[in-house]
Order: C-alpha cells, then sequence, then structure tokens
C-alpha cells in the first residue's frame, strides 16, 4: 500500500495526527456506548494535548472518568470494567507513568483472557505519549515498546501518519484484546488528508510507505518519517529503497518484511526506543533466520544509544537517529561511495536550515 | 450456595464442612504428587468465606487471592473443576491453566484469583464501577489480606471507590501472617480499620472465627454498598497450617505452638456445630451423617480430576488472543 495522497479533497481534510486521533476516538465510542475514558485531566482544558477534546460534551460527562493519581491502581480498575464488559480507554500523558502500572498491564491485562481459558476478555486501550525535545530528558521520553511487546497477550501498535492513526485507534478500541498505543508527541503536529466520519484500519501488520529494490528500511512511529526523508533524497540520488512502516510491533507480521527483504536483500530497522533488546534486534534476528542465504549486507539497526535521554540540547546532540543517518547507513549499506553519500547527507542537512534540534523538523508536518 | 433448605444455619454450617474436607483431603493426598502446584490452605479459616458469601445474591461478583479454594467453594464454585484444576487437568475451571491460585467459575460471579498480593483489588474496584454505570444492582466483594493494607493499590481502590461510591465490599482476613511474618512486624500497632476510615469508608471489624458475627456483618456491607457506598469488614482469623503446602508448621520458629493452641480451640466450624448442637438445630447424629454424604461428595471430586486427562500442549497455544 502506497502513502496517502497529499492532494486536498472536500471529504479529506488535511489535520493532523493528534486531532486524528481525537477523531477516531469519539466516532468509536458513539458507535458504542460501552466505550468509556480514564484520564488524569481527561477533561482538563488542555484534554490531553487535545486528543480527547470535548469527547465528554458529546457523549456525556459520566463517560469520562477523571483519574486521581493513582496509575496501578487505576489500570487495574479499567480491567476490571472491561472484564465487566466496558471498553475503557486509558490516556496517559507520557510512557513512564504506565512504568507505575506494569504490575497490572503485564499481569492482569495480559493474561486474563489466557488464563481464564477464553473465559474473560480484556477489551482495553491504554495510550501512552512519547515526549521528545524541550529538554524533557530521562523521563519524560522513553518509548518503552520493547517492554510491552515482550509479553504475549498484548497488542502493541504505534501510528506514525494521521489518517492512520484514526483508523488504527477505532480498531484499537474495537478490539477485544488490550492494546498499548504507544504516540510519539512529535507525530501528533504531522498532517495528512484524513477521511471524515468512521474510519477503520485493521491492525495487521507494516504497512509499504516507499517502494525500492536497494533495501528494506523497517521503522517505527517518527522514526518513519525521517525514514521517509532519507528514503526520498536516496531517491532523487538515483538509489530508492523500500520503506515499511511497522505499525503494529504485537503481534508481529514479520511476512510483509520478509518478503520485502527477500527482493532487496538488505535490512535497516530504526526504533524510537533503546537500539539495545530493541524492536529492530528482534526484526533483524527473525529476517536473518528466514532470509540468511540471501542477504547481501548484514542486517543493522538503529536506535537510540546506550545511555538514558539527557536533557541539555548539548548532551542530545547526535542521540537520535536522523533521516541523515539513515541515508548515510543505507548507502553504505548498499555500497555507494563516499562523496555520493556525503552529498545526500548535505543535501538532507541543508533543508533543515540551520534549525535547533530540539524542535520538530517543519518537513515532518506534511502533509503526508 | 449449598443445598440445605431454608436455614441459613444448616447451609452454612454444610458449607463450612465441605470445604473443610475438601481441603483435609487435598492435605491428605498431597503427598501423591499428582496436584503438581502450590497450595494455600484455607483450614481454620472458613468462617469468613462461608459468612460473607452466605450474605450475597448469585449475581454478585466475587475476587480472591493466592488462598481461594474456600472463598470459590463458597460462592458455590464447581468442585469437580475446582479439583480437575489443581491436578492440572483438561477439566480445570480453566482447563490446567492457572492451578489452585487462579481459581475461577464466572458463571457463579466467581470473577477471579490473582496470587500477586493485593493485585486483584482494582479489578474488582472496576467490576463495581462497572456495574455502577450499569445500575445492575451486583456487588463485587473483594477478599484480601492483612499484607494487602501494604499496598499502594489497594489505598488506590479504596480512595477511587468511595470518590466514585462504588458497590464494592473490601473484606480484610486478618490472619496475623504474611508467610512467616507477624503483622507486627510490618504495621505500626494502630486498628487495621483506620486506614478505611481514613478513606472514609464505612467499616466493622468482628470475630472472623464466628459464622453468625461474620454473617451479621457481611449483611450490612452487602447491603450498604448495594447502595453505592463501599464497605469494608475486618475479619481476624488464623491459618492452621503453612503458608504453601499441606503441612503444620509450627515447630519452624515463627510462630508458637501455644499461639497456635489458642486459635485452634476458636475452630469456627466446631464453634458452629457446637452452637447449632446447643440450640437444637443440628442433632448429635446429623453431623455424622452431613460428614459422610459430603466426604462421598468429595471423593468423587477427587476421583473425578483423577481420571480428567491431562491438556495437550498444543493447547498451551490457545486464547493468547481473543
Amino acid at each position: 500500500m502506497s502513502m496517502p495522497e497529499t492532494t486536498n479533497a472536500p471529504d479529506r481534510p488535511v489535520i493532523n495526527m493528534g486531532t486524528a486521533i481525537r477523531d477516531g476516538l469519539l466516532e468509536a465510542a458513539q458507535r458504542d456506548p460501552s466505550v468509556i475514558f480514564f484520564g488524569e485531566g481527561v477533561e482538563d482544558p488542555a484534554a490531553l494535548f487535545g486528543t480527547l477534546k470535548d469527547i465528554g460534551k458529546h457523549i456525556g460527562h459520566d463517560r469520562m472518568i477523571e483519574m486521581p493519581i493513582a496509575e496501578n491502581g487505576l489500570i487495574g480498575i479499567a480491567i476490571g470494567a472491561a472484564m465487566a464488559g466496558k471498553r475503557p480507554v486509558v490516556s496517559l500523558q507520557r510512557v513512564e507513568f504506565a512504568l507505575l502500572a506494569l504490575e497490572q498491564i503485564l499481569n492482569n491485562a495480559a493474561k486474563t483472557h489466557y488464563v481464564s481459558n477464553g473465559r474473560h476478555k480484556v477489551p482495553l486501550v491504554l495510550r501512552m505519549i512519547v515526549g521528545r525535545g524541550w529538554g524533557q530528558g530521562p523521563e519524560h521520553s522513553q518509548s518503552m515498546e520493547a517492554i510491552f511487546a515482550h509479553v504475549p497477550g498484548l497488542k502493541v501498535i504505534m501510528p506514525a501518519f494521521a489518517e492512520d492513526a484514526k483508523g488504527m485507534i477505532a480498531a484499537a478500541v474495537e478490539d477485544d484484546n488490550p492494546v498499548v498505543v504507544i504516540e510519539h508527541r512529535w507525530s501528533h503536529y504531522t498532517t495528512s488528508p484524513v477521511a471524515e466520519g468512521y474510519v477503520h484500519r485493521p491492525l495487521d501488520g507494516p504497512r509499504t510507505v516507499r517502494e525500492g529494490d536497494g533495501l528494506t528500511i523497517v521503522a517505527t512511529s517518527y522514526m518513519t518519517l525521517e525514514a521517509v526523508r532519507a528514503a526520498d533524497k536516496l531517491a532523487e540520488a538515483g538509489y530508492p529503497v523500500e520503506v515499511l512502516d511497522l505499525r503494529v510491533i504485537r503481534p508481529l507480521n514479520l511476512d510483509p518484511i520478509v518478503e520485502s527483504v527477500a527482493r532487496t536483500g538488505r535490512l535497516l530497522t530504526v526504533d524510537t526506543g533503546f537500539r539495545m533488546f530493541g524492536i529492530g534486534a528482534e526484526i533483524a534476528s527473525e529476517v536473518t533466520l528466514r532470509c540468511f542465504d540471501i542477504l547481501e549486507a548484514a542486517p543493522i539497526r538503529l536506535g537510540l544509544p546506550d545511555h538514558p535521554t539527557p536533557s541539555s540540547r548539548g548532551l542530545v546532540r547526535g542521540f537520535y537517529p536522523d533521516a541523515a543517518r539513515i541515508a548515510r547507513t543505507a548507502a553504505e549499506m548498499m555500497g555507494l561511495d563516499e562523496a555520493k553519500i556525503a552529498a545526500i547527507e548535505e543535501d538532507i542537512l541543508a533543508d533543515r536550515k540551520g534549525l535547533p534540534l530540539d524542535v520538530p523538523d517543519p518537513f515532518f508536518k506534511g502533509p503526508f | 450456595m449449598a443445598d440445605a433448605g431454608n436455614d441459613y444455619r444448616l447451609r452454612c454450617l454444610k458449607q463450612m464442612l465441605r470445604i473443610r474436607l475438601v481441603e483435609e483431603t487435598i492435605a491428605e493426598r498431597y503427598a501423591e504428587q499428582e496436584m503438581r502446584c502450590p497450595v494455600h490452605l484455607s483450614i481454620g479459616q472458613e468462617a469468613s468465606a462461608v459468612g460473607v458469601c452466605d450474605a450475597l445474591l448469585p449475581d454478585d461478583r466475587l475476587f480472591s487471592s493466592h488462598r481461594s479454594h474456600a472463598h470459590y467453594l463458597a460462592k458455590g464454585g464447581n468442585l469437580k473443576a475446582m479439583m480437575a484444576e489443581i491436578y492440572g487437568k483438561r477439566d480445570g475451571c480453566i482447563g490446567g491453566r492457572g492451578g489452585s491460585m487462579h481459581l475461577m467459575d464466572p458463571d457463579v460471579g466467581m470473577m477471579a484469583s490473582i496470587p500477586i498480593v493485593a493485585s486483584s483489588i482494582p479489578l474488582a474496584t472496576g467490576t463495581a464501577l462497572s456495574d455502577k454505570f450499569d445500575n445492575s444492582g451486583k456487588v463485587t466483594i473483594s477478599f484480601l489480606g492483612d499484607a494487602c493494607l501494604e499496598e499502594g493499590v489497594f489505598h488506590e481502590s479504596a480512595n477511587f471507590a468511595r470518590l466514585r461510591g462504588l458497590p464494592i465490599v473490601y473484606v480484610c482476613e486478618n490472619n496475623l501472617y504474611s508467610v512467616y511474618t507477624n503483622l507486627a512486624d510490618r504495621q505500626p500497632d494502630r486498628p487495621l480499620t483506620d486506614i478505611p476510615a481514613a478513606h472514609g469508608i464505612a467499616h466493622r471489624h468482628v470475630d472472623g472465627n464466628d459464622l453468625e458475627a461474620v454473617r451479621e456483618a457481611a449483611l450490612w456491607a452487602v447491603e450498604t454498598a448495594r447502595s453505592g457506598n463501599p464497605t469494608f469488614l475486618q475479619l481476624d482469623t488464623y491459618r492452621w497450617r503453612e503458608h504453601c503446602g499441606p503441612n503444620y508448621d509450627n515447630h519452624i520458629g515463627y510462630r508458637t505452638e501455644e499461639e497456635f493452641q489458642t486459635w485452634h480451640a476458636q475452630d469456627p466450624l466446631d464453634r458452629y456445630r457446637k452452637a447449632l448442637e446447643g440450640n437444637g438445630t443440628l442433632g448429635a447424629a446429623s453431623f455424622a451423617a452431613l460428614e459422610q454424604g459430603i466426604q462421598a461428595e468429595v471423593d468423587d471430586a477427587f476421583a473425578f480430576a483423577v481420571n480428567s486427562p491431562l491438556p495437550e500442549p498444543t493447547e498451551a497455544l490457545a486464547h493468547v488472543y481473543a
């Protein structure tokens, strides 16, 4: 599947991903009265970065449950309500707040359907936001998808594009399983034409967002946007590469990745999380197992380095993989000569026009 | 609830006796090494399970912990399915996926047992929230031990239950020990009921080995909760056998034989039997007949469990996702 068209259409206004998620949640809640919302400040003026804006006005304030500052208890309460037939959507301001609730998430949300031999279901959505930039530092910027993806019984999704996010969030609400939705704060700003009304996108696996035969890039969340930019510059230089937006971390659908690598012979993964023990490691391992004799280069993983995320914009230089590094790594894997690689890299950096690295690049706002 | 006619007293006596005989039989046969999972016996604590559950309606809900046998049976859970579960067999209440520590029978409101201390408390609070939304009239019972009052998630749940006026009863079975550690080494010297009081939750504290006292307090707690005011019961009791396993362990040094004997003399089953014999509700011969009939049912359930097949490894893949 290719990227959505960037042209505006009367029934597909260009909106950002945060608004698209809000619209998808509202559509899902209007279709099913068992959908209830939990959040710390669930109806406050900020409305969780706008992603819950005015939902209570449309579906009734009684369905908007203000969470006391007690994540383990309230996520456990949401799980219990799900066991009794509700479809709770819990929204957390940052991923790190979910760490207070790992006992309930990893034990009860993930395992209740299994342990009950199928007698209970836990239709629960756990939204959590990855922060980045403006000095957010070590405990406001982790994405942690590897922790949740490690546990059977959880689904883990990371939308990157607005319309897809709208459809995926509706699918998550309708899913009979606990679905962890990891939303990158910088992805919230990105725009694309989004169909009005109800949109449903199955939680079925990766989507191809750029086509090419030189190499396969598998990226998650915001890193998909960096990968797309790298791919576009590589294509301009005559070296088209494939970019797969992973979308669904668990259950992991490897088939489209293997199919792509079977054509390209090369795999590069780009995570929003730490590189060590990350999603890229799992993909590289499985793809190597299934494609060993056709690989033309060792798979490479990009991700965050092996230290916590510092606050200072001095310390954070080079911390995040970006389009320039993705392009360089991909080009090296394809055996391009250094002059060509440097030219592509410089082209990408020039587009940034010296913008500080702790704010989102306007390029990434789209529309995509 | 056991069928013993309309007299709750005989019904409760029979249910306590049934739980006792099931667990004594588990203890007796555990050495055969066919029940290959940890077992946490409630022997000596039967009055709390039975007295509380007798105050419930069939559709009311219950959540338990690792020590779940008495709660499961008192709520009406299927005995054969329980024994097959403990034997790890396919006919177990959850097909051998959980064993003794995860007993459940949702058809009778026995929602789940969760073996991580306090972990089922928010789940119970959550079903109460859902039932309040639906105006279903159901009450949820959250059985918890004294150590749960040390867990943050109890406070988080109690705060929310009071804030929202949820139909839930927190039933604290205080048996004085968390594994080998006495309550006095874990909590300051203050009434346990100070904790629900601090959350604004109405509470009662009664002798947990006195069936009548438990049942009366439970009737109050359940009806108060049904009207949208969460309640808390402290039921003092004592586990006779080791924390986990079939044996007595008074000799290993964490508690005294004297303490055990003091509590043993407060045997809830024996006390209630004597009370009912004393007031003429129960004839001397009828207890033996009751015992004989129930033991036959228990033996049947064990035979069912022994004869049920082990599940196949391929079955372990089912139900990861709904």
